[in-house]
Order: C-alpha cells, then sequence, then structure tokens
C-alpha cells in the first residue's frame, strides 16, 4: 500500500523533473548562444524571481490566474474533454465580474460585493464554457474546434463592447470600480509594494483543493473520471455521459472565468481589452505539466509563472522570448517524458520488487 | 507470396526455439525462464491459465516486446530482440486476441494496408479486391473484399486477419485464443482452414486454454504455468485431464465441447429444479416483442418475446452478430428499443435509463470486459462500485472506508488475485478482470442477471468458478439470462435455451430435449421454427 503510494508519487514527480532537465539544458544552449554565461542568466532569473520580494509577489500574481486557467484545462481533460477555450473564459469572466463591480454601489461592503463579483466572473466564464459544452452533446460538435473558434467570438465582442461602449477615453478599458476590490498581499507584507499579487492567490488554493475534492472524493468526480477514461463503460455503470459532459466543460469554463477577479479585482480594479494575455493558452501548459491534478497544476502554475517573470528579469543579457522558447521546451519535454519515464522508472523497481 | 509454401529448411530444425525467456512487467513476472520448440510444419498447442505468460511469450516471437532474458530463434537463425518488421519479413503472423483492423476501411483495403498495389501513383483498389479475392479462395477463409470491417461479424473479422498476415507471406502463424469469440460452426471452419494451411507447410501456433480444441487439432503441446514451461507434450501420446493437470497444477473438473460434464453430475445442471408455474406476474424478466433497428434500418432485434421466472436459467445461443449482443444492451438501457417492452420483476423499465434499471434489480455482466465492464485504469476497489457508485456515497461523497470494506469482501469472496484493492484492473489476468465484474454485479442483492458471454477468455479453473456462481444465483431464486457463443456452456447451465437466429428466435426449448447438433442446425438456420 504505502509501496504503491510511492509509485505512485514518484510516476507523478519524476516526468516534469526530468522535463526540466531537458528544458536546462536547452536553456544553457541557447544563453551560450548569445555569449553569456548560463550560470549567471539563470542567477538572474532566479534573483529576479524567488530572490526579491517583488519580483516573488509579480510570480505569485502571474501563478494566480495560471491555476485558475491550468484547473479549468485539467478538469475538461480529466472528462475526456479538451478545452482550449480557457483565454476567451478567462476574459469573460473577468468582464462580467467588471460590470458587477461597477454596477453595485461603491457603499456596498466587500464581503457582499466581492463574492457577488465571483459569481458573475464565474459565470461569465461558464456561459463560454456551455456553448462549447451543449454542441458537443447536443450535435456532437467536437469541442476542441467550437472553443478554439469562440475565442475569436468572444473576445471580438468583448473588444467591441469596450471599444464602443464602456471604455475610458484614449484608453480600451473600463472606468474604475469602487466595489468588490481584492486587496492587495502588500497591505499585510510591506515588502511585496508594488507588485501585482492579491488575496486571489487563496482562492485559487481554495478552488485547487474543491476541485481536488470533487475529483476523488465525490460520485460526481468518479462519475466525471469514469466517463474520460471510458465513456463505454461509464455508460454501462449507469453514468449519463452527455450530462457530465456538459457540466464539466461548463465547469471548466467557470473555473477559467473565476480566474479573471485576479486582474480585475485584485490588480487594476477594471476591465482592460487583452487582460488574458495568454494566460488561457498557457493554462494548457500548465495542465500537462501539472499531470491533471490539482496540486500538480498548483506546482506547474507557479513553475511557468517563474519562467515568465523571470525574462523581464534576464531581458538585458538575453532576448526575453528566451523563456518562450524555454516554456516551449518543457511541455514538448513533458509530453515525450511522461511514458518514456514511467517506462524507466518501472525498470528501475524490477530487480528490487523481483 | 499468397499462399504458404514449405520452408526448404531442413526438417530437423525447428521453426521456432525459444529459450530461457524471462519478460517482467514492474512486479509482475510474466516469464521466467520459458521456453518452446515448435518443428516447421505442425500445429503446435501453447496452453496454460489466463496470466500463464502465453501471450507475453507471442509477443516477444512477433517482435512487440523484448526479452530481458533468453535466446529466440527463427528457422536456425538467432533473431533475439527483433523487431515487429522483422517478424513479418521472416514470415511470422500474429492474429491478436483483440483485432487490429481498421474498422472505417473495406476488407480489403485492411488486407492490403502497408503493401497497397499500385497503379500510375495512385492506390489501384479493384486490383486490391481481386487479389483479397483470390486469396480468400485459395485458402478457403470466405470474406467479402467489399464491406467494411465495422459491418463484419466478429468470426468475419478473425478471417481478415488471418488473411492480413498470409498476405504478407506468413509461413508461421500465430493465433492467440482464436475461439474465443467463435460459434461452433465458425469454430469447425477455422479448423478446417488450419489443418489446410498445415497440409500446404504452414507452421501454425494455437494460444489456447480449450482442451478440446487442443485435442482436436494439435500435434504438440506446450504447457506454461506461472510464466514457465511446464511440460512438452505428443498430443497423440496425452489425455485432456494429464494436460489440464499440468495446467492448473491440480485435478479440476473438465467440461469438453461435446457438453459431456466430467465432475459435474448432469443431474445438477438442469431439469431437476422445478421450475414455477409460469405467470404474467410471477415472472422477473419479460420481453414483449422487442424491435430493435440496427445501421441501415436494418431489423437487428425483430420482434422478440420471453418471460424469465425466478429461480430459472435462460440461455440464448446463436452465432456471434444475430442480434444478442444489441437484445442484451437494450434489455440493459444501452441501447434504445424502437418498439416493444421489458418489465423488470413486474415494473415497466422500457423507457428508463440504466441507472434506473439496476435499481429496478437489473445486474449485466458485460460481454466486453474491456470496453464496458471495467475502467481498466480504476482500482480494483473503484471498478467494484460501477453501477453502484450511488450506493457508496453520502450526500455525494464517497465512503471510503465503505468501498475498501466492499472490496476487501469481494476480493476475498470471489478469490481475486493479486488480492490488492488498490492495483489497477488493467493489471490482471483476463480470468481476474472477470472475477471483478462478477463479483460487483453478483456480489449483491439482484432480481435479474444479464450474462453476455460470461467465461469468455477466462481460463479452466475460472470458467469452473464462473459456472458455480451462476448455479448458486439460480439456486437463490435469481433469473439469469445467459448469452454464450459456447453451445456447451448454454446446455450445461440452461433450462431453456432459445436459438437466435437473424434477430429472432427460430426456437425455445428446454435444454433438457436439446442437443448440439439440433441447436447446431438452428443456429445456422438451416432449420426454423417460429418460436411462439
Amino acid at each position: 500500500m504505502t509501496a504503491r503510494l510511492r509509485e505512485q508519487i514518484e510516476e507523478a514527480l519524476f516526468p516534469p523533473v526530468v522535463a526540466l532537465l531537458v528544458a536546462l539544458i536547452c536553456g544553457d544552449l541557447l544563453i551560450m548562444s548569445y555569449g553569456q554565461s548560463p550560470a549567471n542568466v539563470y542567477r538572474l532569473l532566479l534573483e529576479g524571481t524567488w530572490g526579491n520580494a517583488y519580483g516573488f509577489g509579480q510570480v505569485l500574481y502571474k501563478a494566480t490566474t495560471l491555476t485558475f486557467t491550468g484547473l479549468a484545462v485539467s478538469l475538461g481533460i480529466r472528462a475526456g474533454l479538451f478545452n482550449v477555450g480557457a483565454e476567451s473564459q478567462l476574459a469573460a469572466g473577468g468582464f462580467l465580474a467588471a460590470l458587477t463591480g461597477l454596477a453595485l454601489s461603491p457603499a456596498i461592503p466587500g464581503v457582499i460585493a466581492v463574492p457577488l463579483c465571483m459569481i458573475a466572473a464565474a459565470l461569465g466564464g461558464g456561459i463560454v464554457g456551455a456553448v462549447p459544452a451543449f454542441l458537443r452533446v447536443r450535435f456532437g460538435a467536437h469541442e476542441v474546434i467550437v472553443t478554439i473558434m469562440l475565442n475569436f467570438v468572444v473576445l471580438a465582442l468583448l473588444n467591441w463592447i469596450i471599444a464602443n461602449h464602456l471604455h475610458v477615453p484614449e484608453t480600451l478599458h473600463t472606468p474604475e470600480i469602487h466595489a468588490g476590490a481584492i486587496p492587495r498581499l502588500d497591505r499585510f507584507i510591506p515588502a511585496f509594494h508594488g507588485s501585482a499579487a492579491n488575496l486571489t492567490i487563496l482562492i485559487a488554493l481554495l478552488t485547487a483543493a474543491a476541485i481536488w475534492f470533487l475529483l476523488f472524493r465525490t460520485r460526481r468526480g468518479y462519475e466525471l473520471r469514469a466517463v474520460g477514461l471510458q465513456p463505454d463503460a461509464a455508460e454501462y455503470g449507469g453514468v449519463g455521459v452527455g450530462g457530465v459532459w456538459f457540466r464539466a466543460l461548463t465547469l471548466s469554463g467557470a473555473v477559467a472565468g473565476l480566474g479573471g477577479i485576479n486582474y480585475v479585482l485584485g490588480y487594476k480594479h477594471y476591465y482592460e481589452d487583452g487582460f488574458a494575455g495568454g494566460s488561457g493558452f498557457l493554462g494548457i501548459a500548465v495542465a500537462l505539466v501539472g499531470r491533471n491534478h490539482p496540486l500538480g497544476v498548483v506546482l506547474a502554475a507557479l513553475f511557468f509563472a517563474t519562467l515568465s517573470q523571470g525574462g523581464l528579469a534576464i531581458h538585458a543579457f538575453v532576448p526575453k522570448q528566451m523563456v518562450e522558447v524555454l516554456q516551449g521546451v518543457v511541455i514538448i519535454a513533458v509530453a515525450m517524458s511522461v511514458p518514456e519515464v514511467r517506462r524507466a522508472l518501472r525498470q528501475a523497481r524490477r530487480p528490487a520488487s523481483a | 507470396m499468397t499462399s504458404p509454401t514449405a520452408t526448404s529448411a531442413a526438417s530437423a530444425q525447428p521453426a521456432i526455439r525459444m529459450q530461457g525467456i524471462d519478460k517482467s512487467f514492474g512486479p509482475v513476472r510474466a516469464n521466467r525462464g520459458a521456453s518452446l520448440e515448435v518443428m516447421p510444419g505442425e500445429i503446435h498447442a501453447l496452453v496454460g491459465e489466463n496470466g500463464a505468460g502465453k501471450s507475453t511469450l507471442m509477443r516477444i516471437l512477433g517482435g512487440l516486446m523484448k526479452p530481458d532474458a533468453g535466446k529466440l530463434e527463427v528457422e536456425g537463425r538467432d533473431v533475439t530482440g527483433w523487431s515487429t518488421n522483422d517478424a513479418i519479413a521472416a514470415g511470422i503472423g500474429v492474429v491478436h486476441q483483440h483485432f487490429m483492423l481498421v474498422p472505417t476501411l473495406t476488407v480489403a483495403e485492411n488486407i492490403v494496408l502497408g503493401q497497397e498495389p499500385v497503379k500510375s501513383g495512385m492506390f489501384d483498389y479493384a486490383h486490391a479486391v481481386a487479389e483479397v479475392e483470390k486469396l480468400s479462395k485459395e485458402t478457403g477463409l470466405t470474406v467479402s473484399a467489399d464491406r467494411k470491417v465495422s459491418e463484419l461479424s466478429v468470426g468475419e473479422a478473425q478471417r481478415v486477419e488471418i488473411l492480413k498476415t498470409l498476405f504478407r507471406g506468413a509461413r508461421i502463424l500465430v493465433l492467440d485464443e482464436p475461439t474465443a469469440v467463435l460459434s461452433p460452426p465458425e469454430v469447425k471452419e477455422l479448423w478446417t482452414v488450419l489443418r489446410r494451411l498445415r497440409e500446404s507447410g504452414g507452421t501454425i501456433v494455437l494460444i489456447t486454454h480449450r482442451l478440446d480444441e487442443v485435442m482436436d487439432l494439435s500435434d504438440t503441446i506446450t504447457i506454461m504455468r506461472a510464466g514457465e514451461t511446464i511440460d512438452r507434450l505428443q498430443t497423440a501420446s496425452t489425455s485432456p485431464a494429464e494436460i489440464a493437470r499440468a495446467m492448473v497444477g491440480r485435478e479440476v473438473a473438465l467440461m469438453s465441447r461435446q457438453g459431456e460434464a466430467f465432475g459435474v453430475s448432469s443431474e445438477s445442471s438442469h431439469a431437476d429444479v422445478p421450475l414455477p408455474v409460469s405467470s404474467a406476474y410471477s415472472a422477473a424478466l419479460e420481453v414483449n416483442d422487442l424491435v430493435l433497428t440496427g445501421s441501415r434500418h436494418t431489423r437487428v432485434v425483430d420482434g422478440v418475446t420471453f418471460a424469465i421466472q425466478p429461480g430459472e436459467i435462460f440461455g440464448i445461443a446463436g452465432v456471434e452478430g444475430n442480434g444478442q449482443t444489441e437484445l442484451i444492451e437494450a434489455i440493459a438501457g444501452l441501447r434504445k428499443a424502437e418498439s416493444g417492452s421489458i418489465r423488470v420483476a413486474g415494473h415497466d423499465v422500457s423507457s428508463s435509463d440504466v441507472s434506473e434499471r439496476r435499481t429496478a434489480g437489473l445486474s449485466h455482466i458485460p460481454e466486453d470486459r474491456h470496453r464496458r465492464g471495467l475502467i481498466l485504469d480504476y482500482s480494483i476497489a473503484d471498478n467494484l462500485l460501477l453501477g453502484r457508485q450511488d450506493e457508496f456515497t453520502h450526500r455525494g461523497v464517497l465512503e471510503t472506508e465503505r468501498i475498501a470494506e466492499n472490496a476487501k469482501t469481494q476480493i476475498e469472496s470471489f478469490d481475486i488475485r493479486p488480492p490488492s484493492a488498490t492495483l489497477p484492473a488493467r493489471s490482471l489476468s483476463g480470468g481476474n478482470q472477470q472475477k471483478v465484474v462478477i463479483a460487483r454485479e453478483m456480489g449483491h442483492d439482484f432480481t435479474v442477471l444479464l450474462a453476455s458471454q460470461p467465461t469468455r477468455g477466462v481460463d479452466v479453473g475460472a470458467i469452473e468458478f464462473i459456472h458455480e456462481r451462476l448455479r448458486a444465483a439460480r439456486a437463490a431464486n435469481k433469473a439469469i439470462l445467459l448469452v454464450s457463443a459456447e453451445l456447451n456452456e448454454v446446455l450445461a447451465l440452461a433450462d431453456r435455451v432459445a436459438v437466435m437466429y437473424r434477430g429472432r428466435f427460430a426456437i425455445v426449448m428446454p435444454a433438457a430435449e436439446a442437443s448440439e447438433e439440433t441447436l447446431g442446425e438452428y443456429m445456422i438456420g438451416t432449420r426454423k421454427e417460429s418460436a411462439a
């Protein structure tokens, strides 16, 4: 039993670690091709992220959004669906949260306004998620195609609304909202001053815990994973596959949408066109590297946030696009290493257990 | 290249020689020092229980896996650790238990796949069809080259698999439990084909755990148990009992294909249980004029009516693909009926979903445990609650302690090995996987059991065990609908037998009055009688 648990942990952790090493080696080569010392660049990267409070705050802030989008994508994959629409779900969530915040009177206390805005955010993402869910269940339209296309539709629609109806002149963002702001971390820890990190990170962690509980401790989660692994067997077990798909993809959208509060309520206090900035797409990588496990997703989100923030810190020496290349390498390395590393692990274990 | 030709190598040299083969998967040692020697031009039976390591050994031979240790020689050449391409080039053709065909392509397209005839840079389909038809005629393996594989019965699909290997010039043919999915007439046909291949110089390795097949067909036998090679025998000088003993390592009750039971007293099988008087209200399962339409508006089930009383086993025999699968799935709620009604314990469940039917008292052993019956990546414990997840849930939360408790009980009472609730179902042998399904479906209270091919692909010991369970359930007043491709299984267990032919019951009769010969005639449609 404990040996088995150890095996499971090894199988969960080793592939990303190996992938990281592969990415580091590729990073070395890239950095050297710019005539820089890898040790120096990595040192700068770490100093600019985990090495000072501001950088770390930025990492936490970015990791928060990525946790939401990563959880959203992983939830879909667990049910056998690939949600590529986290980007627009995130934007729609942020948009509805901002609208709600604008509509509420500033006199409404945060304990009421924040939950209302959160509900609005989840609703916004959930609606965008429900469309491909419905089309999949009702007409068999493939969710990958629909979510990709819906990204264009939703982002363009939001852009139009902002540009034509809601923006502050000379900008592409809404007026500032006064109800439903989430406090920044520097209010509690002054060292974080200037960074965007805010209490949304707690909501992200709670969401991760709730999704873990849902997946592994509830009947709905049992059924959802069953559908993801073997829909025919789930159907045989009395599970309504269409219903599970609908709920999973809608919930996936809602989780991505909830991520919108990190920027809108926690950081800028307005909705700005294009704020998602690729976090939805990066969520796919986060889910993949995090092995679709909530804890893995949180760790992977921290990792990708570190890379993304670190890119700014090393910009003086190597182009910051280098970290984008690194991110790509990590994703490819994880995709390749999962089966390979597992095989190697089993081989290594064999003599011991035989 | 199309027909197998005799090897020119010296006949004293074995076609296949495997020695000291070791192969492990994690903690499981599938082969430990296994050996196999097959002479050219013989039919060699490789027998053993599920999980004895037969399939692994054949995968190594076919180049799908590399052995951890040991030596593999084919026609005197050391080819240890070769690839599948090497194996195919050397004339080894493996017909797997689970077919490897592209369902959306036609028979001819599947057969020529990888060696497509080409005319001016384009795939020459007409030529492919012609070649396949020629090969089909030469070997006696009849297939219609133009049909899509997805429309074929299992027997037909298997013929396509064999033709595919022959098309690639296979001289050594490995068949992994080829009869597991076949009806008796199809088995006879296969035997004819295999004998013909042997006569034209082909070498055949037959993996099986059916002793009647071994006795019927093989020249030489290799017996495996727990990854090791136990014995190598000449078929002419051995007996089923001796083989069974070597396979299992103890005495077992045997049943031959003829339906004679050794060690199982024949009167216990049927007729001695007084059947309750048939009445509209006492039936546990009633199916009334059920009609199902399949693809292209054919009626796959065409007005089937029957009732099963508590304490009765109602057997459905028939060549696969005559509507049995669809009938069972419709009763279970997995397939929508066109018209007709289904009642479980008096309740009309015709429009109920799967879980409502389960609640009404329906249990279901599905014919395909890999697709339907198990979630292979779920643990044994989690598989043991599939379909009953509601019962192990309190306010939406799984009751982990009760789930573990349930797993422990079921693993013990159904002797699931290895007895570890946290192992994924995927890691179990076929027989033990089936025991998980049976434990789940029979290890709790139910009214009606749909048992579809309950012993398919499981070993002698497990068959015995499953039959015992089914009889025990009948004694406990359960109603059982048994569908089996094994005529002898139906005859040995059922109280009444129906033969399904083209979506209808060709005949319904008490099993005591039925014989394999008469049922066989109804199965292939030479005798017809409309069931009342």
